[in-house]
Formats: C-alpha cells, sequence, structure tokens
C-alpha cells in the first residue's frame, strides 16, 4: 500500500475492549435480535454500556461461565443474536467445552467478545491473563477467530459479526493502545491486510502486537531493513494467500502475538507456509510459560513482546533467507 | 391425544424401535432409553404443541434432550411424528447414517441442539425460553434431564438462572432412574434430597410416577399454568423399564443386547 506513511503516527489511543463495549451499545437500536450476556464482569468487559440502554436484552447469568454459553446457545436458537462477553481465560477455559458442544457443534450463532486477553491485563496476573485462547477456540470447526488491532477494527469487526451467520470468537484487551486504522475501515472475514511495504522480512501480527510490528518496522528501517508488515487480525479463517504471497516477496517472517507461541498465529502461520511454500520464520510469542502480575509494559518487556524483540528476531531469521 | 390408553400403545411401540434400533446398531444406552420412553410419549404425544411432518412448525413448543444419550427413545418419537422416514431408524449410529450417537441438529430434523455431553442442555432450554420471552411468544420449552446428570455443576447455574429470570415458560423432566454408568446413584454420589433440592433453587416441583401416562399428563398440564417459576417434574422411573431383564440393571446403561436377549425383550414388548 504505497500510500501509507513510512512512519504511521500514533494519533490517540483506544482499548478495544471498550470499544467493543460502546458499538454493542450503538447497534442495539437497530438490531433488536441482539441480546447480551455476562457473567459478573459487565463493567470490566463494558457490556455494561448495553445493559444501560437495553435492560430487558441483557442477561447477566452471575459468575457461570458455563451456563452463559449454553444459555446464549439457546437465545441463538430462538432467533436472537446473543453476544456473550466475559474475560478470555473464563470465555474460552472454563467454557471450552460448552462452546465446542453447543455452540461450534451446532454451528450456532453466537458471537463471544472475550476482553482481558493476553498478559497485557496486567497485576491480576497469571491467572486471569490467557494466553491460551486463540489455540483454544482456532481448534474449533466452525469457530471464527479473530483479534482486531484497534478501535476503529474493533467496531468494524462487531458490526461485521451481526450480520454473519456463524460463532464467532473476538478477543479483546484491557489497555488503550494506538490507532492505526481511520474511521472507515470495513472488516471482511478471512481477509488480511498490508499495513507496511518492505522486502527484507514480513511481520506478521494480530491485536496489539500488530503495532508493535509497525514500531518494529521503524526500528528495522533505522538499520536498514525494510519490512512487510501484516495484520492478520482474522486467525480463523486464515488469510493463507497472502501469508504465500508475502513468503514469496521477502523469503522469512516474523509472527508476533500476545499468546503462547504454540497453537496461536505463530502455529497457523507455520502450518499454511510448511505445507505450500516452506520459508524461514521466527516466532514472537510467550514460551511455554504463565503471565505475572507486573505493568502491561513491564510484562510485554520480560515476555519478548516488544518492537525491539520482534526486529531482533527479523534480524535472526533475515540471514537464514534462501530466497531474495 | 389425551387417550392414555392410545400413548400407552404408543410408548409399547416406541420401546420395540428402541429395542430393535439398539440392537442392530450393536451400541447404545437401552435402560435411560427405556425409563424415559413413557414421559416422553406423553410429553411428545399427549401434551406438546408439534406438526407432525414439519419439524420446523415456527409455533412449535421446544424440547431439549438434556440426557442425550436417551437419543434412541426421541428418534423413535420424531420418526413417528414424520419427521423423517422410520426405516431410517434402523441405521442408527452407522456411518453416513441422520441418526447420530447422540442428538446432533444438524442431522436430525426435529432435534434442535445437539446434546450428549451431560449437564450442557438444561442451560440451553433456558436461553430458548428467554428467547421466547423476549418475543412474547406462546411456546414452551421442555427439557429432559437424567438424575445422573444433575451432579454436572452446570445444572445448578441453570437452575438459578431459570429462577431468577422467572422462566415459567420452561418445564424440565427429571428421569429418576435411580442408576448411571458406575452403579446407583446413591452410591455413587447421592443426589437428595432431591425435590427439596429444586424447591430450594426456586423451582416448581412435583413428583410423579414416570410410567402412568395419566400422571404425567396432569403434572405437565399442571405445570402450565404455574406463573413466575420453572416447573421440574421429577418422574420416579425404572431403568430398562419394560423388558424384564433390563429393568433396574445398571450393565443395560450402555450394554446393547445380545441376540437372545433381544428376542426375549421383543416377545416380552409384543405380549403387553
Amino acid at each position: 500500500m504505497g500510500s501509507l506513511p513510512e512512519t504511521v503516527p500514533f494519533p490517540a489511543k483506544e482499548s478495544t475492549r471498550v470499544e467493543s463495549g460502546k458499538v454493542l451499545a450503538e447497534l442495539g437500536e437497530e438490531h433488536p435480535e441482539i441480546v447480551v450476556l455476562d457473567a459478573d464482569l459487565s463493567g470490566s468487559t463494558q457490556t455494561a454500556r448495553f445493559a444501560k440502554v437495553f435492560q430487558d436484552r441483557f442477561f447477566n447469568v452471575g459468575i457461570a461461565e458455563q451456563d452463559m454459553m449454553g444459555t446464549a446457545a439457546g437465545l441463538a436458537l430462538g432467533g436472537m443474536v446473543p453476544f456473550a462477553s466475559t474475560f478470555a481465560i473464563f470465555a474460552t477455559g472454563r467454557a471450552w467445552e460448552q462452546i465446542r458442544q453447543t455452540i461450534a457443534y451446532g454451528n450456532l450463532n453466537v458471537k463471544i467478545v472475550a476482553s482481558h486477553g493476553g498478559i497485557t491485563v496486567g497485576e491480576d496476573g497469571g491467572s486471569h491473563q490467557a494466553i491460551e485462547d486463540l489455540a483454544l477456540m482456532r481448534v474449533l470447526p466452525n469457530m471464527a477467530v479473530m483479534v482486531p488491532a484497534d478501535g476503529p477494527e474493533t467496531r468494524a469487526m462487531v458490526r461485521w459479526a451481526v450480520t454473519y451467520e456463524g460463532p464467532v470468537y473476538i478477543r479483546t484487551s484491557r489497555i488503550p493502545f494506538p490507532v492505526i486504522h481511520d474511521n472507515g475501515y470495513a472488516f471482511e472475514l478471512g481477509r488480511g491486510h498490508i499495513l507496511r511495504e518492505g522486502d527484507d522480512v514480513t511481520l506478521v501480527g494480530l491485536g496489539l502486537m500488530v503495532h508493535q510490528c509497525l514500531a518494529a518496522a521503524d526500528l528495522l528501517a533505522k538499520q536498514g531493513n525494510s519490512a512487510r508488515v501484516l495484520n492478520i487480525s482474522c486467525l480463523k479463517p486464515l488469510d493463507w494467500e497472502l501469508l504465500v504471497v508475502s513468503a514469496r516477496r521477502t523469503g522469512c517472517l516474523v509472527t508476533a502475538e500476545e499468546h503462547v507461541a504454540t497453537g496461536g498465529l505463530g502455529s497457523a502461520v507455520s502450518e499454511v507456509l510448511s505445507e505450500m511454500c516452506p520459508t524461514p520464520l521466527r516466532r514472537v510469542g510467550i514460551r511455554d510459560t504463565f503471565g505475572l502480575s507486573g505493568k502491561p509494559d513491564d510484562l510485554l518487556k520480560h515476555f519478548g513482546l516488544t518492537p525491539e524483540d520482534i526486529a531482533r528476531a527479523a534480524k535472526a531469521v533475515i540471514p537464514r533467507k534462501t530466497r531474495p | 391425544m389425551r387417550d392414555p390408553n392410545r400413548l400407552k400403545e404408543i410408548a409399547r411401540e416406541i420401546r420395540l424401535d428402541i429395542v430393535e434400533m439398539l440392537y442392530r446398531a450393536g451400541s447404545g444406552h437401552v435402560g435411560g432409553s427405556l425409563s424415559a420412553t413413557d414421559a416422553l410419549v406423553a410429553l411428545f404425544f399427549g401434551h406438546m404443541h408439534l406438526e407432525p411432518g414439519n419439524a420446523c412448525y415456527p409455533d412449535r413448543d421446544y424440547f431439549v434432550l438434556s440426557k442425550g444419550h436417551a437419543a434412541p427413545a426421541l428418534y423413535a418419537i420424531l420418526a413417528r411424528l414424520d419427521f423423517f422416514p422410520r426405516e431410517e431408524l434402523l441405521t442408527l449410529r452407522q456411518f453416513g447414517s441422520n441418526l447420530q450417537g447422540h442428538p446432533d441438529s444438524k442431522c436430525t430434523p426435529g432435534v434442535e441442539v445437539p446434546t450428549g455431553s451431560l449437564g450442557q442442555g438444561l442451560s440451553v432450554a433456558n436461553g430458548l425460553a428467554l428467547a421466547l420471552k423476549l418475543k412474547n411468544g406462546r411456546q414452551r420449552v421442555y427439557a429432559l434431564l437424567g438424575d445422573g446428570e444433575i451432579q454436572e455443576g452446570q445444572i445448578w447455574e441453570a437452575a438459578m438462572t431459570a429462577s431468577h429470570y422467572s422462566l415459567d415458560n420452561l418445564t424440565a423432566i427429571l428421569d429418576r432412574n435411580r442408576l448411571q454408568i458406575d452403579g446407583r446413584t446413591k452410591e455413587v454420589m447421592s443426589v437428595e434430597p432431591l425435590a427439596a433440592k429444586w424447591e430450594a433453587f426456586g423451582w416448581h416441583t412435583t413428583q410423579v410416577d414416570g410410567h402412568s401416562i395419566p400422571d404425567v399428563l396432569d403434572a405437565l398440564q399442571a405445570c402450565g399454568s404455574v406463573k413466575g417459576s420453572p416447573s421440574i417434574i421429577i418422574a420416579h422411573t425404572t431403568k430398562g423399564k419394560g423388558v424384564s431383564i433390563f429393568e433396574d440393571q445398571v450393565k443395560f446403561h450402555g450394554v446393547t443386547p445380545s441376540t437372545e436377549e433381544y428376542h426375549q425383550a421383543v416377545k416380552e414388548l409384543q405380549s403387553v
């Protein structure tokens, strides 16, 4: 995309969690079929915004995530469009089998918007930091899995989810992070986007790691390397064509995710490329360990998820290229 | 149809179908299918608002088989409602069959939601009941639970939800056959005091002889006029009911009859 500036300015920060709550409250007016469920975390997940306006279409099930997923499934069967929210760890961990047996197996029209994904949950610590959720959702047939890279993409994704027929998992984050899309951005299922052109390496990110990849591309530019940056916000179905084209063009890749380095984005990209276009690749992610309490920035540093870490991975993989 | 003698005859025929299906399939759950047969026949042929031949009838009442392993009983009933050809019953559990080992809504007309992993159906029934309330629908939602199944914690989450949201358009039937795979419920994990538990969770609770079709019909009727709370009918049943060698036998939870047992079962059911 030639029209994008070399250095993307970050004019504002937004929290994808807050934006999902805001847009849901907006959509409630034009879509009377939307109902929202929460499991006693409506203030944190921001579904309280919807609850405040549409009291009769908001169902707090209490601290009972398994029941919430089943209830959402029933509401979908009854013709409503349910959005079920809680923290990502409880949505995908506590209620995985309910999601699997009823929602995914039945291919029911339930939208799971799970907040507090990743280690940037911060101070609450490892028990509350979902770093396995994408792996857990990605293995489920019928489930679409996505992580917005900023506020505009969150709004577009939630809007899209209302009219899409089928189960959807959307992971949002607690902390605000830079806005990289404009408000006209439209989400398309299974479509990745090139945010920056470059030839030496492809940096593939999702969620807040997309802006980390853009910052890493800036660092690499200063060191004389140009990086193509992809936003793979839709992890399933995966835009394999864009990945293969990018692998052929740059000859090596780095994936970056706020998730364990197994089972998520790095795995998904590796699966596609090893079958279709074997290409040297490095995975930036959390290495076989749990999260910790701390400030989000300190945790990103500790777990090796900073632009510097991504740039370092790029520097390590570029010499392994076998193609130009 | 409320003629108890006619319904009793249907129940006998459904039991024959169940035995035949399971014998042919070579696997499946005979005990819990037979224990639930009378209550299900009362519900489907004597009470629920349904349109035979049209599983997607928009004004239908909804049914969730939370104890999904009783699928053979449900399938036999759905076939009799002309939701799919009766010949398909003999394909149960076979490759390519529309009748999966446990209910799958994607395959079988009349199955509203996949079940089989225990403890999950009541939550789904709650969601359906909530949707009907939002749409001012007059239909009701029914769910069949197993007595072993209620050992799952999610059942009690759902019990709270139904009560909290005053789901008086929901009636659950609990198939109290007193057995589960590993033995008697009182030995594996006691579920008593059963009625007191449901009452404490805010449910209108009644107990009936689950093999008395008139009693089940009366209880269903009475639950329909309860306002402000969900209802549960604790149906006291005998596992394997209708075939003497299966009755109250732990073994026949998930074991199908031998050829000899099959012939005896058919003979008994035909001579009733």
